[in-house]
């Protein structure tokens, strides 16, 4: 429960470079010029959500839900599974109750 | 401890490891969904559509599992997070379909603790050495792939991705491959004296990633590697002895060591690098949002406490203080759940058969079930039908020798007998004969007959011939077809020939 991130002091901003990295982690394919036609769009969206820097949090706990309300905890018990067939449905292959997937081995 | 050094061509070099340990939750269904957690079941047959992590599912928290990283944190004396927090963990792999893994980075159920370990646990005065935990927190397992099973692709079974883990974080507070095995057993003897997981280092219940560092003694911290999932005592040791070795020989040929993960190839005996993109590490967590913060109760926490059992450094403390077992005894005992079970159970058999108190029978019954019923055990090999070594079986034959209707021989025998065929321990020394008699008057007969017929001898000894008394035990037990108490025998003689 860390305080607030405070007036935050420099504005946050990405470059292509790190519009390509997003995109390597987050497994999308794009090309350069579609990360340089990203970069502005993106840098407002963090422009916007800066603004919310602007108010001093310190001392204020996150918010986690608006009613007040804890996690729920559900007992021990097998309620669920036993649905191969339901699972594989969408899979693009599979074979004797398995996923297939490309290789991936290292 | 220790002063486990490597031989480098500057000097000696210093290792220091620390392990992030992680074991299976003993718990019937997953972390956040209801599918059985079996091992070895058909393939994707143990998956929800939450483990399977089909759009606009929810997960829902399993309270068994929070239990039992409680009661482990309780069980090292560690500080236990009434607030505690799920955050993701994001990486993609086909063995993890969410694309994340639901993880407690910030703000992990368990802080601080503590395990003692000793170096060599059969040694009563091996020296003693606190290493620090630093924190465990609770996150799903991912599912499995195989790769042999076809030429072009990979298999994928989700079995058990969703499978609640709890990952034990050490601090680097070890300093030998020694240190590391002790601690791993340890921890793996604590786990199931709690029952918080099964400790079966063979079904992947307990796998560890190995950090390690090395450094000149005295200097700071080297840079560490840290060698993932493996899943046995004597590997993590071999990690530790080839990965130091390895960091050694780098540094002394002027390179330096890379902060990385690497993957152990036990046919090799080596370490390799693993994924050397820079990136592999940028997890990018946040908090879950499916998911809110888990707040424990005053109640909740005394459940956990009072629901834990003796531990096993109190319980050796108490078989030596109570029971007024060797120090030996009480460690090898106290070392493992099945070992302290079996005895309890024959010591509590014993002592109600007997009548006498367990204190009373204790060292008689941890030599029986440490040394003669194991060698008997070991003896018969293939032979021996473990099903029949009951309690009651062994608390039978215990309760016939302390009688003196037996021998410690016949005591062996007869076990033998029960071992093989599963016949009562009483019937067998009937049938058998494998009983001795300690009827006082019927030895007594045989004895005034032996030294009647033997009135040179008797001269003799008195005469100052000690070695003779063994003659007339001798005769005696032949007389009575060797079926005699030879403790009532030898007392008797002596009386006699006062």
């Amino acid at each position: 429960m860390a305080g607030g991130a405070g007036v935050s002091g420099r504005a946050m901003s990405v470059d292509t470079q790190t519009v390509l990295k997003i995109a390597r982690l987050a497994r999308i394919a794009i090309s350069e010029d579609e990360a340089r036609a990203l970069e502005p769009e993106l840098n407002n969206i963090l422009g916007f959500v800066e603004q919310l820097g602007e108010v001093d949090t310190s001392g204020v706990e996150p918010m986690t839900a608006v009613i007040p309300n804890t996690l729920r905890l559900r007992e021990d018990a097998v309620t669920d599974g036993n649905k191969r067939a339901e699972v594989l449905a969408n899979a693009p292959v599979s074979e004797e109750g398995f996923f297939g997937v490309p290789k991936v081995i290292e | 401890m220790s002063d486990y050094r490597i031989q480098g061509e500057t000097g000696e070099w210093e290792v220091v490891i620390g392990l992030e340990v992680h074991a299976q939750i003993s718990s019937i269904s997953k972390l956040f969904s209801g599918a059985a957690t079996d091992f070895g079941s058909e393939p994707n047959s143990q998956v929800s559509l939450v483990d399977a992590a089909m759009p606009g599912m929810l997960p829902v928290l399993n309270e068994e599992c929070v239990k039992q990283a409680v009661r482990t944190g309780m069980a090292m004396g560690a500080q236990i997070n009434r607030y505690s927090r799920f955050d993701r963990k994001n990486y993609f792999y086909a063995d993890l379909p969410q694309g994340y893994q639901i993880s407690q980075l910030y703000h992990p159920i368990v802080g601080e603790g503590e395990v003692v370990v000793t170096l060599d646990e059969k040694d009563p005065d091996s020296e003693q050495k606190t290493i620090g935990v630093e924190r465990i927190h609770i996150e799903q397992d991912a599912g499995k792939l195989l790769h042999d099973q076809h030429p072009t692709m990979s298999y994928v079974d989700l079995n058990r991705c969703g499978v609640a883990l709890m990952e034990i974080v050490s601090k680097p507070d070890m300093r030998s491959p020694q240190e590391a095995g002790a601690y791993v057993r340890k921890l793996r003897s604590l786990l199931r004296y709690v029952g918080s997981c099964d400790g079966n280092m063979e079904q992947g219940s307990m796998r560890a990633d190995v950090n390690v560092s090395v450094r000149k003694p005295g200097d700071e911290f080297g840079t560490r590697t840290e060698t993932k999932n493996v899943n046995s005592i004597r590997f993590i040791q071999q990690v530790v002895e080839v990965e130091a070795r390895r960091q050694v020989d780098l540094i002394e040929d002027g390179g330096t060591v890379v902060q990385e993960t690497r993957l152990f190839d036990a046919a090799r005996g080596e370490t390799r690098s693993m994924r050397s993109k820079e990136d592999a590490h940028d997890y990018r967590y946040f908090p879950d949002p499916d998911l809110l913060p888990l707040e424990l109760t005053e109640e909740f926490l005394s459940e956990c406490k009072a629901s834990l059992p003796e531990l096993p450094d109190a319980k050796r403390a108490r078989y030596e203080s109570e029971l007024g077992l060797s120090a030996y005894n009480a460690a090898v005992l106290t070392a493992d759940v099945e070992s302290y079970r079996s005895f309890e159970e024959l010591l509590s058999v014993t002592a109600d058969k007997l009548g006498k108190s367990e204190k009373d029978i204790a060292t008689s019954t941890a030599n029986w079930a440490l040394s003669i019923a194991p060698g008997v055990r070991n003896s018969l090999g293939e032979d021996a039908d473990l099903s029949h070594d009951t309690a009651e079986a062994s608390a039978a034959i215990l309760q016939m020798q302390a009688a003196g209707d037996i021998s410690g021989g016949q005591a062996k025998e007869i076990y033998e007998i029960v071992l093989k065929t599963g016949r009562e321990p009483a019937e067998i020394a009937a049938t058998e004969g494998l009983q001795q008699t300690s009827d006082t008057s019927a030895i007594e007969a045989e004895i005034d007959k032996v030294l009647a017929d033997n009135p040179d001898k008797v001269e003799q000894y008195k005469g100052g011939k000690d070695r003779l008394f063994g003659f007339f035990v001798g005769q005696t037990m032949k007389a009575m077809k060797g079926q005699a108490n030879p403790q009532i025998i030898n007392d008797l003689l002596k009386q006699k020939l006062g």
